[in-house]
């Protein structure tokens, strides 16, 4: 029977904070069933079992941040005996009382800058429990004095440094790692959302040499063909033109899949089907990307549906562990409210990024004759050590194609 | 160890390892006792002073001064059903009996695949501290500890000292048990008549509860890092102290549980630095608590020299509680 | 439909859809897509709800019409009700 593990919601994470139990001990869950909501540095997202079973034991209590891969539960067969409820306890020696809080600080401590002259060439000495200290209550380290040994940061100068920060807490009788759950705030969420998208895109930046090409595409058939869909629709089965887009993407991605798939460990490897990463921008700011599995098998209304429910998640911060599951080709869509064209970053490890601005009525010369006609123009950022211009391009015609024969999506 | 010894100290370490042959002798037929000196000599130590005169020589067996012989007698007598207590002297002298216990008795149920179990203890001294030079103190538990298919325990307490060779006979592969010589003469209270059952040979344990520090021994540095302790007070240090107690399956759990609470660790080992038992805890820090840690871990040892043999030297190489403390103050604790 | 009630409707279901603005401060003729930064999934959740709401048909045509609030209220109340 499996365990409960951290899932990793995303290439870029590493650990995550077990905010909340939905089940308890001897719950039976299914395939499918949610059971627990974890914090990522993004989102908060609910996580499913991927077994039938019976709980067993919880194995972290929330508010605890552990490594992606760490036991969270366990689950039993249904029918199988418990399996011990906790590890033997040492033979008692001596009884361990709780630990009692950190000293309070004597006085708030001026947080110096660090010193710029003559500065180590080595990296800063941080413990590596004041690192995820700092890291869970949102200190920033540049601005902590170390008076450890050597002048190393420990866990006591976070703290100390929390209490000249405000709308920063010091965990008062709590251990670290334990802290009660306490949510974050929107400002904290944003702040470590802004973190997150700035270490991934920084890291494309640095990893992936980037290539762009674009391509503009005349909707018309695409859009007639939505309006006449459309308007034998009521408002909830109406299809939105971003679904066709996404659509085209996914097919044209099986024509061209040096795409499609993940460069990890100097390696492409292409991925056989085509789970669909779209980049949701939030209103308070920040792009998060969820992604669609297998969108290339959806039909147009299963995709749209797909579409408004990611989205709805994305919006709410309730994403699930699946919606962040290893995207092998993402779509940024500025809408018609956006510029006319994006050249994206690609997100690592994926190899390419499909770009949409907005749709608008654009003169467009058609067998010798300028006309208004509604277009997009379409860019693809691709990975340079996976594919070339030339491929992309094929990659564009691809989507062209596929969106002149709307009956065909 | 809870309650200050108000009234005589009234046992040691020796007798309470003394009382755990007899008890196992009377208990079961086929254990016998084999080794040198250990009958009419009454012990290198004089562990079995007076076993001989109560269950006589078929069963307290003086044997040859040849370590590879009679531990390999042992072996072959577990084969055959019996319950072989080996004494090899000094772990220096095992060195000649390493072929039996690891070639042999470690390795044949699992060559035989399960076929053949070898329930053989053999007990031996380690240690320094006594001014017996290179040859007779050293302390190669990590040795052993290296090695799959052997259970290694090492006692640092009287209660430990009684009961972990019933048990010890009780597990059908062979295990080691290493009295440390410095810890035969300890006196404490006696043991406890009804210890919880099973006898546990699988953790180690808290003998001292703190929230600052752990520090972590085994055998007589277990004694090393409580003496540390009681000084850190002083400082305003709370040490906690963990005793490993079984070097092999080595309790990683326990230690990363103290560290996970306390972010802080010195490991004490009377064996060398440099590939040995404080090398395997400190991993095992490293791996299960790496992020709980708010210093490196510190490690006190016994110095990369033959132990020699006048006092002050052996002294100075050896681990002592000063040693513990200044490691603490080091990471900026107290001091 | 009284125009109070398209009103409710309106705000109640923008407050689903942009729970972080500040909507008492919406002038009633600014565009939602421009001062609330609403995109078309926004907007189609927007006219979804509102039409299963109010039971009033909203053609794919007529979307665009819903431009803001002022507009949005005039479009309902001067539209079939679908119980009438």
């Amino acid at each position: 029977m499996g365990d409960l593990r951290m899932p990793t919601l995303g290439a870029d994470m590493t650990a995550g904070t077990l905010l909340e139990w939905h089940v308890a001990p001897g719950d039976a869950v299914h395939r499918g069933d949610i059971v627990a909501t974890v914090d990522t540095d993004k989102a908060e997202i609910d996580i499913e079992t991927f077994d039938d079973g019976v709980v067993d034991a919880l194995v972290v209590e929330p508010g605890t941040r552990v490594p992606v891969g760490t036991v969270l539960a366990t689950l039993r067969a249904d029918g199988e005996v418990p399996r011990m409820a906790a590890p033997v306890a040492p033979e008692p020696a001596v009884a361990v009382p709780a630990p009692p809080p950190p000293a309070p600080s004597a006085a708030p401590v001026v947080s110096a800058p660090p010193v710029a002259a003559a500065a180590p060439a080595h990296r800063r000495r941080v413990s590596p429990l004041a690192r995820r200290v700092a890291a869970d209550l949102g200190v920033d380290l540049a601005a902590v004095t170390g008076t450890g040994p050597a002048g190393a940061i420990t866990r006591v100068d976070v703290e100390r440094a929390t209490t000249t920060v405000p709308g920063t807490t010091v965990p008062g009788t709590t251990v670290p790692g334990r802290a009660a759950v306490e949510r974050r705030s929107a400002d904290e969420r944003l702040a470590s959302l802004r973190a997150a998208v700035a270490a991934l895109m920084a890291r494309s930046k640095r990893e992936i040499p980037h290539y762009t090409v674009q391509r503009t595409i005349d909707l018309t058939a695409a859009l007639d063909w939505l309006d006449a869909y459309n308007a034998g629709q009521p408002p909830a089965r109406r299809l939105l033109p971003a679904a066709l887009l996404l659509r085209a993407v996914a097919l044209a991605a099986h024509d061209v899949p040096e795409v499609n798939g993940t460069y990890e460990d100097d390696t492409f490897h292409p991925a056989p089907d085509v789970t669909l990463g779209v980049a949701i921008s939030l209103r308070q700011g920040g792009v998060i990307a969820p992604a669609i599995p297998n969108a290339d098998a959806l039909a147009l209304p299963d995709l749209m549906s797909d579409l408004r429910e990611l989205t709805a998640r994305a919006r709410r911060g309730v994403l699930r562990g699946t919606d962040l599951g290893g995207a092998t080709l993402t779509v940024t869509s500025l809408g018609d409210q956006g510029a006319d064209l994006v050249c994206g970053v690609i997100f690592p490890p994926q190899v390419a990024l499909v770009g949409f601005g907005r749709i608008a009525e654009r003169p467009v010369a058609v067998n010798g004759m300028l006309g208004a006609r509604r277009t997009v123009i379409a860019t693809l950022a691709g990975d340079h050590r996976v594919s070339d211009g030339h491929r992309g391009s094929l990659l564009l015609a691809s989507l062209d194609h596929h969106l002149q024969e709307p009956d065909a999506l | 160890m809870s309650e200050p010894a108000s009234t005589a100290a009234t046992t040691t370490y020796r007798e309470a390892l003394r009382e755990a042959l007899r008890d196992a002798l009377r208990a079961d037929e086929r254990v016998f006792l084999m080794g040198e000196d250990v009958g009419r000599y009454g012990g290198s130590f004089g562990v079995s002073r007076g076993l001989l005169d109560e269950f006589g020589p078929e069963r307290i067996r003086d044997a040859p001064l040849s370590e590879s012989a009679f531990v390999g007698a042992g072996v072959g007598a577990a084969l055959g059903d019996l319950r072989p207590i080996v004494e090899v002297m000094t772990v220096n002298f095992s060195m000649l009996a390493l072929d039996q216990i690891v070639n042999t008795a470690a390795s044949l149920s699992h060559m035989s695949g399960g076929q053949f179990h070898v329930p053989l203890v053999v007990r031996m001294t380690t240690g320094g501290g006594r001014q017996l030079a290179a040859q007779h103190s050293h302390s190669l538990e990590a040795w052993y500890a290296h090695v799959p298919g052997l259970r290694v325990l090492a006692p640092a307490t009287i209660d430990d000292a009684r009961w972990m060779l019933g048990a010890a006979l009780d597990d059908p592969d062979p295990v080691i048990i290493f009295e440390h010589g410095s810890l035969y003469g300890m006196e404490g209270e006696p043991w406890e008549e009804s210890p919880v059952r099973p006898i546990d040979l699988e953790h180690a344990v808290v003998r001292r509860a703190g929230r600052d520090v752990t520090l972590i021994a085994s055998s007589q540095s277990v004694h090393v890092a409580l003496a540390a302790a009681e000084v850190l007070v002083a400082d305003g240090v709370e040490a906690e102290v963990v005793d490993l107690r079984v070097l092999r399956p080595l309790d990683g759990a326990t230690i990363v549980e103290s560290v996970t609470r306390t972010h802080r660790a010195v490991v004490v080992d009377e064996g060398w630095r440099s590939v040995g038992l404080s090398a395997e805890v400190s991993a095992r820090i490293m791996e299960g608590a790496f992020y709980e840690l708010d210093a490196p871990v510190e490690r006190v040892c016994t110095l990369e020299v033959p132990l020699p043999y006048p006092k002050h030297l052996e002294d100075a190489a050896l681990p002592q509680p000063q040693r513990v403390v200044d490691a603490v103050h080091a990471m900026g604790l107290g001091g | 439909m009284t125009a109070d009630d398209a009103r409710t409707l309106v705000l109640r279901n923008l407050a689903e859809v942009a729970p972080e603005a500040d909507l008492a401060s919406l002038p009633a003729d600014a565009d939602l897509r421009t001062v609330l930064d609403l995109d078309s999934m926004d907007m189609f959740n927007l006219v979804t709800a509102i039409s299963e709401e109010s039971g009033i048909e909203i053609p794919d045509r007529d979307v665009g019409r819903l431009t803001s609030l002022d507009a949005a209220v005039g479009y309902l109340v001067g539209a079939p009700s679908a119980g009438a």
